[in-house]
């Protein structure tokens, strides 16, 4: 049964009507620097509706595009749009329609959550009333509706990634930018701010773009994703369709000339990811990837022992590695 | 249940223009100010000067014997040279925190990522203190006027000097846009609303000593201009039609005064952004 909001004036919106139809965002040469430094080169990508997953480690641009896409940051080169609206011409109309989630934490001093984060509700363009009535089911929704008359600057650091989530979506946004929303969290608040932005994209129709460097975030979460890496885009598409749909990761350890070994695998159009416990990931790609023989015939070819294979499925952190690697 | 179950609604109601968050800011930072306590009180102070004029008023209206404490068009402009100082208090304790604070808790980029214009941000601050420094300058001068023709029962006194309208309206706006964009820089440079409180009274002090220094060694009041305190005074006494007090060309008192409002407005302009690049 579809689920149907109400709201003061008697207007309704079913929770899974769609939001905005074509690609959330889009960049085209897209150029961003710092004095010397270029933190976005060329950078040209599309965001498909629905939770797409910035991945990449510190430092390769996540959030300066992000901020970009706010209109924080005007980019040398290059042009954004966003829900459908160019960043350069109409960044206020965008901004009433996105929620923010910033990375490092954020409030308004001197405010309790209920109060800071209707507020946040009004300078988005709601009525005082709705802000007030939305700010106190986003505190539930969240998880701080006991704590919501406290001052955010008595908060954990926990309590205070859920209350940036609140102001984020207070007044309902078609599009979120989440940046690194699980930092500082404990595994308890990690697992249940995940469950949360699952929710929000997968439930409640809410279109994001989750900005951060854990593979195992992105993966909850999202469906889509973007790889960058020293501020250029490594690969993007649909996460199941980057891990592959044939083939299959094997974990193998050997005894020999490792270094060799290796590099005979590359030479077979395998992807080999080395690790620092001398297990090494082989992505075998096709149909023959259900079978590790192949593994074994090269070991026997190149005069090497096999100690160790498990057969796994390919990660996100493969696709990752993948891209980053290829670059 | 899993918090998630709780529910997340549509929002389908309306939405405010864009344009119009400024008031928003403006209004939760007039409320919070008048909620507290010491602010009230300093408030009360403030129209204490008011509250003796007013009696001044009604004493000279009323009793023949003492008319030689009728109002005076230099009264209105003495009056306000008073408020200088609860002026100078206000803008401290209203002002320091206005940006120092948002700097301090990582506001600015919550604010800006809003519908709303760095200017508009600016905008809304300033209202805050303007409103604030308003109600203790042009007010309880509109008042007095409208006091003495209450008390004397008659608009003679207001239409023999109706130059004291206009003249108290540009001199309290100069006084509150000289203390209320300058007290907004420097709390834009900072995120310690302390400092930026010692900064402003710093500014003050400092520049006033150096003219009260320049004058003693050389005889002559003509540093004025190096004061914005002097420079302000100065542009009063031309307003309200006094011969001026200093030896400095009033133009370059009101170049002074314009100078350092406009040198604030670049300086907020440059500060109020939603990321901080260092580069």
């Amino acid at each position: 049964m579809t689920q149907m909001t109400q709201t003061g004036e008697g207007q309704s919106h079913p929770l899974d009507a769609p939001r905005f139809a074509g690609p959330v965002v889009q960049c085209q040469n897209l150029s961003v620097r710092f004095g010397k430094n270029m933190a976005l080169k060329d950078v040209t990508a599309v965001f498909p509706p629905g939770a797409v997953g910035l991945l990449g480690p510190n430092g390769a641009g996540k959030s300066t595009l992000l901020k970009s896409l706010l209109g924080f940051i005007v980019p040398e080169k290059g042009s954004m749009t966003v829900i459908g609206m160019d960043v350069a011409s109409a960044p206020l109309e965008i901004r009433e329609r996105i929620g923010y989630m910033p990375e490092s934490d954020s409030h308004i001093p001197g405010m309790n959550a209920v109060s800071f984060v209707a507020y946040c509700g009004q300078l988005s363009g709601l009525p005082s009333t709705d802000a007030m009535q939305r700010a106190h089911e986003v505190l539930y929704y969240v998880g701080l509706g006991e704590a919501r008359y406290r001052n955010i600057e008595t908060y954990s650091t926990g309590m205070k990634q859920r209350i940036k989530l609140a102001q984020a979506i207070v007044h309902d946004p078609d599009l979120l930018f989440l940046d690194e929303p699980t930092n500082g969290m404990d595994p308890k608040g990690r697992d249940e701010m995940l469950e949360l932005i699952h929710d929000l994209a997968h439930n409640k129709n809410v279109n994001l773009i989750l900005s951060s460097h854990l593979l195992p975030d992105v993966e909850f979460t999202c469906d889509h994703v973007v790889v960058m890496d020293k501020g250029t885009v490594a690969t993007y598409g649909p996460i199941d369709a980057l891990k592959g749909t044939t083939g299959r990761v094997y974990e193998l350890r050997i005894k020999g000339d490792e270094t060799q070994f290796i590099s005979v695998l590359r030479g077979e159009g395998f992807d080999v990811k080395d690790s620092d416990e001398d297990v090494m990931r082989v992505f075998v790609p096709g149909a023959t990837g259900d079978n590790p023989k192949v593994l074994f015939e090269l070991a026997a070819r190149e005069r090497v022992q096999v100690r160790h294979v498990r057969p796994s499925v390919p990660t996100l952190e493969d696709v990752f590695a993948r891209a980053v690697g290829e670059k | 249940m899993p918090i998630h179950d709780q529910g997340y609604r549509r929002y389908g109601g309306s939405r405010a223009s864009i344009g119009r968050a400024w008031q928003v800011m403006t209004r939760a930072g007039v409320l919070s100010v008048i909620s507290k306590r010491q602010f009230l009180g300093l408030m009360l102070f403030a129209w204490a000067p008011f509250v003796v004029r007013a009696v001044q008023i009604y004493v000279s209206a009323t009793f023949q014997q003492a008319s030689f404490l009728a109002p005076k068009g230099e009264t209105f402009r003495e009056f306000l040279d008073q408020q200088g100082a609860f002026v100078f208090f206000v803008t401290i304790y209203v002002g320091a925190g206005l940006i120092a604070n948002d700097r301090r808790a990582n506001a600015l980029q919550l604010y800006l990522s809003k519908p709303m214009t760095s200017a508009e941000y600016i905008a809304g601050k300033l209202a805050i203190l303007f409103l604030f420094l308003v109600s203790v300058t042009f007010l309880p001068a509109m008042m007095l006027l409208l006091t003495q023709a209450i008390f004397a029962g008659s608009l003679t006194f207001v239409s023999n000097n109706l130059y004291l309208l206009p003249a108290i309206t540009l001199f309290s706006l100069a006084q509150v846009l000289l203390a209320s964009t300058t007290m907004l820089a420097l709390s834009s440079l900072s995120k310690s609303s302390r400092f930026v409180a010692v900064m402003y009274a710093g500014l003050f002090f400092f520049t006033t000593a150096l003219f009260n220094a320049l004058r003693g060694i050389t005889g002559r009041s003509s540093f004025a201009w190096l004061s914005p305190s002097a420079s302000l005074e100065q542009l009063g006494d031309v307003i309200f039609r006094l011969p001026p007090r200093y030896q400095v060309p009033p133009s370059v008192a009101g170049l002074t005064v314009l100078l350092l409002i406009g040198a604030s407005i670049y300086i907020l302009s440059r500060r109020v952004r939603g990321v901080e690049i260092v580069t």
